[in-house]
């Protein structure tokens, strides 16, 4: 009763607030300028993140397309015989005596005979124009005169690689200022590179042994491709799907449907969810400590790799696998289990082809990100090691030393020459456009069979 | 006779072995497949099993046991006075192994007769000329007990592996003639071969658990060692990291701790921010068509390779960071001497972590239930007076939890840190500094030429430990307060 009294005396003495609502009072405005602010704090994150993205693919793109491309010098190479087969019986043991040095003069000779058929001025000597050449032409040559000893004594046309710095400055990595301290090349030298490349003999040109060839040494970063660290990789894959994916699938079907509900079930999952954020690098120790060090398998060897990628992708694709069988619905089982079947050939013969497009793209998922693990190949030995030749057969594939394509990257992010960083961005573009594929495939895979119940 | 035909030889049998079950079965019935307990090809696969598994189990076993014995007898050939001064037991059983294998090579390409081979008494220098002949790789000079050694070692591993191939072929001819001769129509063979798929089955799942039980082993063992050649007492509680492979090295954590720890913090406040504005606005703020392009596009982020983000760090955000901080920089001021820098890695790792923090987050803020939103909204809120009063609070247990993951997976990243943080351990304050982490001083004791004697070496699996350790109690942590959360609302 006393409210009732009391409000009328209260009341005068409020004015209404603020007035019309199409007029925003100073608090209004406050709120919503902080709604606004919110808003932008969001979208600024959003743009930074993105950002990031785009600068990051950008990065990779320019510094990594170089790669691909790589300066070549054209040149008729008189295969002299006087040099190579002094005795003409054309004895293979004896061409084979030859060691790469003794090309070199007539790499040399043959890109002075250039020179001076284009009438090129230069005070450079013959050896010394020879420089601008990769060390790896003479040996390039000496292959194809062991192929083909009956060439001795002709003119054959090759196109060899330049020197790294001479395809560094084609590409404007390396510039006339650089070079002041560098003992690798010469100013005269690179005058000499600019007016072969006015002629047209000395030009850059796509370079599929990036793609296909092996790792080189320090000293020749322009014939370093990622070929055979690419079928490292491929054999460790290999591995990785054939052990897996039967385990993977194997393991799933017993936790989503047979599993009982117990201590030992209990275990399985806590142990699964944890080995998935174990760090990677603890499972190279892991493989290093059990597979090397207490089984003596190989190191490096692509199926030890392949071993502790496997491991690693099993609670991967563990979990995936799970999810996929849990969509299928209980119907499908009831339906099998009321027409007489058993429960293991409801889940064999119905479930697990229902499952089975989620299964395949959560499996190239986990593929693809055991493709683009490096920390436990580190420990393995997969890295300082030069994978200079692809393995002979099969079984070398697996158990020979090899390197595999991140490993390779990581090996060639540590040398000293930074042609070979250009190789290394290039590599990345390699391994993306593997992983971009993969996950594509799988997204597809998703879209097309995945049948929503 | 290798393995893989010992494997063949199995798998034929195997296949033999449902055939001629299966055909058993439907003789037993007298060809009419409908009087059978279980369909036909049941009884096959209960014969081409029972062959198969239980021999592939001894085969693994075998495989795994026998390595360990013939070590352990082995080694106790091998006299104290034959251990030089420096070395130890397991350095001389490498050179053992080294010496037999070299033997094996030699008689395998025919330089030398397998009696020269076994001779006890066979004189070491011609030996030892002959095997470098044949391109065997040989360390040290070979010593009397090493050969005997090495000799004893050979034929224990021979007889091992026909002793193996022996037993391995015996069980599966014994398995597939018990499982033939219970092949009968009313054996109900559906029931045990469904058994036994299941026992398989579980053996799958329990992969996971040896896993587990793997790594911490091998990890603890080697860990023991360590604390034998070095007190646990520097190693958790010193303040110094300055291996020495010539001995009297300080090996303590704390400094790679901090390291570690530092490059995750900066990691974090990067991550952190940007992360969780972005699943702000993607849940709360943005349009169906903005979400369905940016939430994949940042999840991207998270499918490149560390390997990329370590490259990026090293050669792009390194020196972009010394050419603002460093001297003669855009700021002038002169602080960054290197692109090594606890920064340099720390941000690089911040923009990896962004869409952990982002999808966890956003998946967090979509459970909260719309009736709370409503509440808010109806109430007179401001959209982001709801999100910062009402929707964050009751996500923040899970978002707490996303963070912790996000964590987590910055103490255990590796190859950012390995190429781009440095190696210098040390306690400094200063982010333009080089550090290192706990992570990148594995791989650097860990790669090369390891000598599992040293403590240098043993100190890798320590850290290891810890860090699995370490990451093993943030996961469980943050899948508590996560699952906490979970209840309040379902």
């Amino acid at each position: 009763m006393t409210d009732m009294s009391q409000s009328p005396a209260s009341a005068p003495a409020a004015k209404p607030k603020g007035g019309s609502l199409f007029q925003q009072d100073a608090r209004t405005k406050r709120r919503n300028a902080a709604e606004s602010r919110f808003k932008i704090y969001g979208i600024a994150a959003i743009s930074v993140g993105l950002l990031m993205l785009i600068v990051l693919v950008t990065n990779i793109v320019t510094a990594g397309t170089g790669a691909f491309q790589q300066t070549y010098v054209e040149l008729d190479v008189d295969l002299l015989e006087s040099k190579l087969d002094k005795k003409g019986n054309r004895n293979i043991d004896e061409i084979k005596k030859v060691s790469t040095f003794g090309y070199a003069p007539l790499i040399s000779a043959a890109l002075e005979s250039e020179v001076e058929k284009l009438g090129i001025q230069t005070d450079l000597k013959p050896k010394e124009m020879g420089k601008i050449l990769s060390k790896a032409a003479q040996a390039e040559l000496r292959n194809y005169v062991i192929a083909n000893p009956n060439k001795i004594g002709e003119t054959v046309s090759f196109r060899f690689l330049t020197n790294s710095r001479v395809d560094g400055y084609l590409k404007g990595r390396v510039s006339r200022e650089s070079i002041v301290n560098d003992k690798s090349i010469s100013a005269e030298q690179l005058d000499l590179v600019d007016q072969l490349r006015d002629a047209g003999v000395l030009y850059k040109a796509f370079n599929p042994d990036f793609i296909f060839g092996a790792d080189a040494s320090d000293q020749r970063p322009e014939a370093a491709g990622i070929g055979v660290s690419m079928l490292g990789s491929l054999f460790m894959m290999f591995v990785v799907l054939a052990l897996a994916l039967p385990i993977g699938v194997a393991a799933s079907i017993y936790l989503e449907e047979f599993a009982p509900q117990n201590r030992l079930t209990d275990i399985i999952e806590v142990n699964i969810s944890n080995l998935a954020a174990v760090p990677s690098i603890v499972f190279g120790i892991l493989g290093l400590a059990v597979f090397i060090n207490y089984m003596h398998l190989p190191t490096s060897a692509p199926l030890v790799g392949g071993l502790v990628l496997t491991l690693m992708t099993l609670p991967t694709i563990i979990i995936s696998t799970r999810a996929s069988l849990k969509a299928v619905p209980p119907s499908i089982r009831d339906a099998a289990l009321g027409v007489g079947a058993s429960k293991m050939q409801a889940v064999f013969h119905h479930v697990l082809p229902l499952a089975a497009p989620g299964i395949l793209t959560g499996t190239i998922i986990g593929l693809a990100q055991a493709l683009g693990e490096t920390a436990p190949l580190l420990l393995i030995g997969m890295v300082g090691f030069i994978a200079s030749n692809p393995p002979d057969g099969i079984v070398a594939g697996f158990l020979s030393p090899n390197s595999a394509m991140p490993a390779q990257i990581y090996e060639w992010s540590k040398r000293a020459d930074p042609a070979f960083y250009e190789r290394a961005w290039g590599g990345i573009i390699i391994l993306l456009i593997f992983l971009v594929t993969m996950n594509t495939i799988a997204v597809i895979l998703r879209r097309r069979f995945e049948r929503r119940w | 006779m290798a393995l893989s035909w010992l494997l063949l030889i199995l798998l034929a049998l195997a296949v033999i072995g449902f055939f001629a079950g299966r055909s058993r079965a439907l003789a037993s019935a007298a060809g009419e497949a409908r009087d059978l307990h279980s369909l036909p090809s049941y009884y096959g696969y209960n014969v081409a099993l029972t062959a198969l598994v239980p021999a592939l189990g001894v085969l693994i076993i075998w495989l795994l046991v026998q390595p360990m014995i013939v070590n352990s007898t082995v080694s106790g050939l091998i006299p104290d006075q034959a251990i030089p001064e420096g070395s130890d037991r397991g350095l001389v059983m490498s050179e053992v192994r080294r010496v037999a294998y070299g033997l094996d090579g030699a008689v395998a390409s025919g330089a030398m007769a397998e009696a020269q081979a076994r001779d006890g008494n066979a004189d070491i220098e011609t030996l030892t000329k002959t095997l470098k002949e044949s391109g065997q790789v040989l360390t040290q000079d070979i010593t009397q007990p090493i050969l005997v050694a090495a000799q004893k070692y050979r034929s224990m591993t021979s007889t091992g592996k026909v002793a193996m191939q022996v037993v391995v072929l015996a069980i599966a001819l014994f398995g597939a003639a018990f499982a033939y001769g219970r092949t009968h129509m009313d054996f109900r063979a559906r029931n045990v071969v469904e058994q036994g798929v299941l026992a398989l089955l579980l053996l799958a799942a329990s992969i996971a658990i040896l896993t587990t039980v793997g790594i911490v082993l091998s990890m603890l063992f080697e860990t023991m060692n360590f604390f034998q050649l070095h007190s646990w007492k520097d190693f958790f509680l010193g303040t110094t990291w300055a291996p020495n492979f010539r001995g009297g090295s300080e090996l303590s954590i704390l400094p790679l701790l901090w390291g570690t720890l530092y490059i995750s913090l900066i990691a974090l406040l990067v991550a952190v921010p940007i992360g969780l504005f972005a699943a702000i606005y993607l849940s709360e703020y943005a349009s169906g068509a903005a979400r369905s392009i940016a939430k994949p596009l940042l999840e991207i982020l998270a499918g490149i390779p560390t390997i990329v983000y370590g490259l990026f760090a090293l050669l792009t955000v390194g020196p972009a960071l010394v050419s603002l901080f460093g001297d003669g920089g855009a700021l002038g001021v002169g602080w960054m001497a290197s692109s090594n820098a606890v920064l340099t890695a720390g941000l690089v790792m911040g923009i990896m972590l962004i869409p952990f923090v982002s999808s966890l987050s956003d998946d967090i803020i979509n459970a909260v239930p719309q009736s709370m939103r409503d509440g808010s909204l109806g109430l007179g809120a401001t959209h982001s007076e709801t999100v910062r009063n009402v929707i964050l609070p009751a996500a923040l247990p899970g978002i707490v939890g996303a963070i912790l993951l996000a964590a987590s997976r910055a103490i255990g990243e590796t190859m950012i840190v390995v190429m781009a943080a440095g190696a210098i351990a040390k306690f400094s304050g200063n982010p333009f500094e080089a550090m290192t982490t706990i992570t990148t001083r594995i791989v650097s004791q860990l790669t090369g030429d390891t000598d599992f004697a040293s403590p240098e070496t043993l100190v890798a699996f320590a850290l290891g430990l810890t860090l699995f350790v370490i990451t093993l109690g943030l996961n469980i942590l943050a899948l508590y307060i996560v699952r906490k959360y979970r209840e309040q609302y379902e």
